[in-house]
């Protein structure tokens, strides 16, 4: 068992303003940053705020900027430093701050909101449900998502352009229409809802330009972008842009009326 | 006169966990107008960290499953403490519970036929539990978190309003249940963001809080479970139930230190993992006790055979109930025969090919992996039991979720006691958060639902002093009236570490008398010293200003905890007595029951013999008669006092 | 002590107003310009050297090798190459070089190739440079408008790819043949096409656009066993998409390069038989 002490900068302050305060820590064999938060808490700052749970990187509640990139404090071990280093721990920028480390994450909330749910089949029951492995393992992948909101903080369409936040839902959230668009019994298209071209249309799809930070920082290795950005843009694709299929789509939806 | 914001609402549920959901979901969709408090924010609430799956006899991969056997092997893991009606309520409702989930968009593993896949756990008979890879909780939390939204976008369509019927106060800490005379008013809440204090004025309020496991040192809770809603109740009125027992699940991470007790999923053993002391011993065969002796394997070469075939074949002693596994590990330790950092092996690596272990236990290779830099395809797993579960909690009515004694008040979840005896079943805490969260909000709802024209008004005076109760810590510096002068303020850091460490070297998983009234006599101390819990800065999120106002809830629990411990003097499921190590029949239909002694709400009392608590014995309903038909007589001898077994 | 603790420049993106008071536009320590600086550098080297050759409309044949540059060879100015993927469609008003009429199309497939896409907007664009470094741009709209809409008809070039890489495979096996054409003969030029056609068809196929029409496309992956398959078979290469970008963008100026050698006689094809 080795012990050391670390040098942190930790921003503190709210809306009105703050700056990065510095601190001398001990750090112990084993640690993660949140162990040191907490002891910065315990010992010298007891009012320094941070969101945290469940502490295994489960719930995504601790998601900070540590020198510089979005990661989960309780997941990232101090053994990934050297002892020299002097480590930065912001709270994250794309969202407006609240206190120290806690930022108002309500644009989440609100971009959730507006993915229409899950459209039950009219003609199933509970417990009628019959789907294969196969066809649930994509929308699995994306429910693995803890919602720790890396991915919307590092996305650069809305944390450099806090002007389009009213126009883009977010790699969580466009992931979560991919999700429910490839749910083998989502029944939305029955209720007249076609959610490959509303993922364009309203969530805002088209300002991803596939730049992938949203799959670099998930912390659940999550392949946001090839398994669910893209293949929702392709399905767009096949709603909006290929002449093809949309002659065919609509001299099926004739011969099917008729 | 109180300046505090007031909002007026039918059912409050305090908690967001998958109890407070359920809860929450059904008292709206019942035509209650609901708001939901919950101390994180919306989605991460402790249930996420549930692993295994959720127990449900749906007979999807065993034909032989339905709720009998679910039954029978609940009351077995609770030793026939239980509330025999809520475990009959939940094998009878959990298939339809879990089968709800899937029309609100749950995506559970498929069996090949296209079903719900179901997976064995200790101490259920059958492949039984539905889950997802080893994330289940965080598929129910995101189930009912999007159904909940998607009651709100029907709302939206129809008032456009999100909120009008059915709210999220995300990041708000109740810390009082107000009252009309012995009725629920509404709750006092204070906004953790801002530091604001409010009012739901409301007739129903349903606690769904979850557990404990902050009061101990090595936990697998999150620093929610501070008991806030066993507390909440007491102060309220309303009695606590069999709180000695408290489930040390058998294996949480012991290395490294920021880690320890993380859980490690039951699942690990359910699909093959066996545990191994220092010498290589699969030492559980040693530890079959004499009620199991006919339901477990004799030989690791039947026990492996279980796994391939499980109907001619008994089980394999690792999936024992997690209170013989818990205690069998802490003897292997205590015997010197432990794991380099005090736990003991548990091995996959050479059961199962790396690609295996990788797809069935995805979250488990992960947590190892960056945690503690372990590659359990490649080695074996210190563990070590960790606090995990409080089967004791609100005492509650069976078939509607109430609690005893207080008109509007409902428990559900973890915080209700009762269901789970003496010691809980993997698998069955899902489905008890979501049979008995539905029973709270419906029974919830209909209560409130009928009160129109007669709501119980909020008393001004009862928000006055829970305003100041709670403003207490930060003029802490002062000395209190009739104590030294210029005596510091205590910081809560400190006695919340004091608290935990007392709790788990004096009230642990092996209990001794001597031990216990140490811990009474600590805990008065502690709490003497909580009235002094100062905070600097201001109200503005303030995570030392929670922690002060939080201890006063862990000190009552704590302190019913060590109470009922002392009192029980027999070993039973989650209750292990150095000094009483055997079951003892006469304890059978007893249950022990917390109240505040003091319920005018002062909380001066700091006698550590008296202390805050009173505690009172109570029998048990005799278990009904076509229920008891369900065991075999030799079994029933077991465990029933001799004029029980011939009613 | 705090330090910075005067007011927020409020000037945007990070630093808008109500977010962390922190003026620089990152704080990463690690090198994060090193990718797209490379990138950069990769796709620029490439661009020098493609630019140069597809302009030169010389050094492009050498019995039996055609440069991938200039096939299929469209124009009646093209050199005569016996059995070649040519024609005269574009007539003797074409005075510039026949390559670029056959360039745009794995020109537009790699333009709009999501892989590439994202290699230049970090590498050229700076839109991001890299994660959670502030983009210097004041407006950003993605690829909701013109021209950068456009990339939608990434399939279409798709479409198109595989007819070019089919006209490379089928110059590839022309590589089997001797100056003389006799077949049966093999040089080392063969096997320099042999491992672009390799490339040129793994990244081809890896596109993310195939992945989608072989069966990303479909609600019931249980319903369509063998579209099933290939799905997972598309997915498993697509995981190594960058890696194939890369390796077939310098294994066809390679392939290109060496024709150039033999065909401006700086280099004679060893023959292996």
């Amino acid at each position: 068992m080795s012990s050391y002490e670390a040098r942190f900068k930790v921003w503190r302050g709210d809306v009105t303003g703050g700056g990065l305060e510095d601190f001398a820590v001990e750090v112990n064999d084993g640690e993660v940053v949140l162990d040191i938060i907490h002891r910065l808490q315990a010992t010298q700052a007891p009012d320094l705020a941070v969101r945290w749970n469940c502490k295994a990187g489960k719930c995504g509640s601790c998601s900070a900027e540590i020198n510089g990139r979005p990661r989960l404090m309780c997941m990232t071990r101090m053994s990934v430093f050297t002892r020299e280093e002097t480590i930065t721990v912001t709270p994250l920028r794309a969202f407006p701050v609240v206190r120290d480390l806690v930022t108002n994450v309500g644009f989440n909330y609100q971009k959730a909101r507006e993915v229409p749910a899950f459209v039950p089949p009219a003609d199933l029951g509970p417990g009628e449900y019959r789907m294969m492995q196969e066809d649930v393992d994509r929308s699995q992948e994306f429910r693995k998502c803890i919602e720790c909101f890396l991915c919307q903080d590092t996305c650069h369409v809305v944390r450099d352009h806090e002007e389009n936040k009213p126009a883009f839902a977010g790699p969580r959230f466009l992931m979560r229409v991919a999700e429910l668009d490839m749910h083998p019994l989502d029944a939305a298209a029955d209720t007249g809802l076609d959610r490959k071209k509303t993922a364009q249309d309203e969530h805002g799809l088209g300002y991803c330009n596939i730049t992938k930070c949203c799959t670099e920082v998930c912390p659940e290795g999550i392949k946001i972008t090839d398994n669910a950005l893209i293949p929702l843009k392709e399905r767009a694709v096949d709603r909006k842009y290929d002449p093809l299929v949309w002659l065919g789509s609509k001299i099926r939806r004739r011969s099917s009326a008729g | 006169m109180s300046v505090v914001d007031r909002q007026e609402w039918d059912v409050v549920v305090v908690g967001a966990g998958g109890a407070g959901l359920r809860a929450a979901i059904e008292a709206r969709e019942r035509g209650a107008r609901t708001a939901v408090i919950c101390k994180s924010l919306f989605g991460k609430a402790h249930t996420v960290m549930a692993e295994g799956g959720i127990a449900a006899a749906m007979a999807n991969v065993n034909a032989h499953d339905n709720w009998q056997v679910h039954f029978r092997d609940t009351m077995r893991g609770g030793k026939f403490l239980n509330q025999w009606r809520m475990a009959e309520l939940h094998a009878q409702e959990a298939p339809d519970r879990v089968w709800e989930l899937e029309t609100w968009g749950a995506l559970f593993d498929r069996t090949k036929e296209g079903k719900i896949s179901q997976r064995n756990f200790g101490g259920h008979e059958y492949p039984r539990l539905a889950h997802v890879g080893d994330r289940t909780g965080l598929e129910l939390i995101r189930t009912l978190q999007q159904k909940i939204v998607s009651l709100q976008q029907e709302d939206h369509r129809e008032t456009g309003d999100y909120e009008s019927r059915l709210k999220v106060f995300q990041e708000c800490t109740v810390t009082r249940v107000l009252k009309d005379g012995s009725r629920v008013s509404g709750v006092f809440a204070y906004e953790r963001e801002t530091g604001r204090f409010f009012v739901l004025e409301a007739p129903a309020v349903v606690i769904a809080t979850g557990g404990i496991g902050k009061s101990f040192k090595v936990t697998s809770n999150s620093w929610e479970y501070t008991g806030d809603g066993h507390a909440l109740a007491l102060l309220a009125g309303a009695p606590l139930l069999n709180m000695e027992f408290v489930q040390f699940h058998p294996t949480g991470m012991v290395w490294p230190p920021s880690v320890k007790g993380i859980l490690v999923t039951e699942s690990v053993r359910g699909d093959g993992g066996v545990l191994r002391n220092s010498e290589g011993k699969r030492f559980m065969f040693d530890y079959v006790p004499d009620v199991f002796k006919e339901k477990y394997a004799e030989s690791e070469e039947e026990g492996d055979r279980w796994y391939e075939d499980p109907d001619n074949n008994r089980r394999p002693p690792e999936l024992l109930p997690r209170d013989e596994v818990a205690r069998a590990i802490n003897s292997e330790v205590k015997a010197g025969r432990g794991s380099p950092h005090g736990g003991v092996f548990l091995d996959v690596s050479t059961r199962m090919p790396a690609e295996v272990i990788r797809r069935r236990l995805p979250s488990m290779y992960h947590q190892f992996k960056e945690l503690a830099d372990v590659d359990i395809t490649a080695e074996a797993m210190e563990v070590g039991p960790t606090c995990h579960y409080v089967m004791g909690g609100i005492a509650v009515d069976s078939d509607s979720a109430a609690a005893r004694g207080v008109p509007g008040l409902f428990a559900a979840g973890e915080v209700a006691g009762g269901m789970h005896g003496s010691n809980r079943l993997g698998g069955n805490s899902l489905s008890d958060l979501l049979v008995f969260g539905r029973r709270a909000g419906w029974h919830a709802a209909e209560y409130a639902t009928g009160l129109t024209g007669n709501r119980p008004p909020v008393d001004d005076g009862q928000v006055d002093t829970a305003a100041a109760e709670a403003l207490r810590p930060f003029s802490a510096e002062g000395p209190a009236p009739g104590e030294d002068d210029g005596r510091p303020p205590e910081n809560p850091y400190t006695l919340h570490q004091e608290l935990q460490q007392t709790m788990n070297d004096l009230v642990g998983i092996i209990r001794r008398e001597g031990e216990m009234e140490q811990a009474l006599e600590k805990l008065a101390d502690l709490r003497v010293r909580a009235r002094r819990a100062g905070v600097e800065g201001h109200r503005q999120f303030n995570p030392g200003w929670h922690l002060a106002l939080d201890l006063r809830n862990m000190l009552l629990v704590s302190e019913c905890v060590a109470r009922a411990a002392l009192e029980r003097t027999e070993s039973r499921g989650g209750h292990t007595r150095e000094d009483f190590p055997a079951m003892d029949r006469k304890w059978r239909n007893v249950n022990l029951l917390c109240r505040l002694t003091d319920p005018t709400g002062g909380l001066a009392a700091t006698d550590p013999v008296r202390g805050q608590i009173d505690l009172t014995r109570e029998s048990t309903e005799p278990i009904r008669s076509d229920l008891l038909a369900l065991f075999d007589k030799e079994e029933l001898v077991k465990y029933l006092a001799e004029e029980e077994l011939y009613e | 002590m705090a330090t910075g603790t005067e007011p927020h420049l409020n000037s945007g993106g990070v630093r808008t107003g109500t977010r962390a008071a922190i003026d620089a536009p990152h704080l990463r320590t690690d090198r994060w310009w090193l990718a797209p600086a490379a990138t950069a550098a990769g796709l620029l080297a490439f661009i020098v050297y493609s630019t140069w050759r597809a302009f030169a409309n010389a050094d492009y044949y050498s019995a039996p090798y055609v440069s991938p540059f200039y096939s299929p060879c469209l124009a009646e100015n093209c050199k005569n190459m016996p059995s070649g993927p040519n024609a005269d469609l574009f007539g003797s008003w074409w005075a510039i070089s026949p390559a670029i009429i056959i360039l745009i199309f794995p020109l537009g497939f790699r333009l709009t190739c999501y892989y590439y896409r994202k290699a230049y907007y970090r590498g050229f664009w700076a839109s991001p440079p890299a994660c959670a470094v502030a983009e210097p741009h004041k407006k950003y709209t993605g690829e909701t408008r013109f021209p950068l809409i456009l990339q939608n008809i990434h399939r279409y070039f798709f479409y198109a790819a595989i007819l070019v890489a089919g006209v490379l495979t089928y110059d590839t096996v022309l590589s089997f043949r001797d100056t003389e054409e006799n077949w049966g003969h093999m040089g080392l030029g063969t096997v320099v096409f042999l491992v672009n056609i390799t490339l040129i068809w793994a990244y081809t196929i890896s596109c993310h656009s195939c992945r989608h029409i072989v069966g990303g496309k479909l609600k019931h992956f249980s319903k369509h066993p063998v579209r099933y398959k290939a799905w997972q078979f598309v997915g498993r290469l697509n995981a190594r998409h960058m890696l194939l970008a890369w390796a077939s963008l310098v294994s066809v100026a390679l392939a290109d390069f060496y024709v150039y050698l033999l065909a401006s006689g700086a280099f004679d094809d060893p023959r292996f038989f």
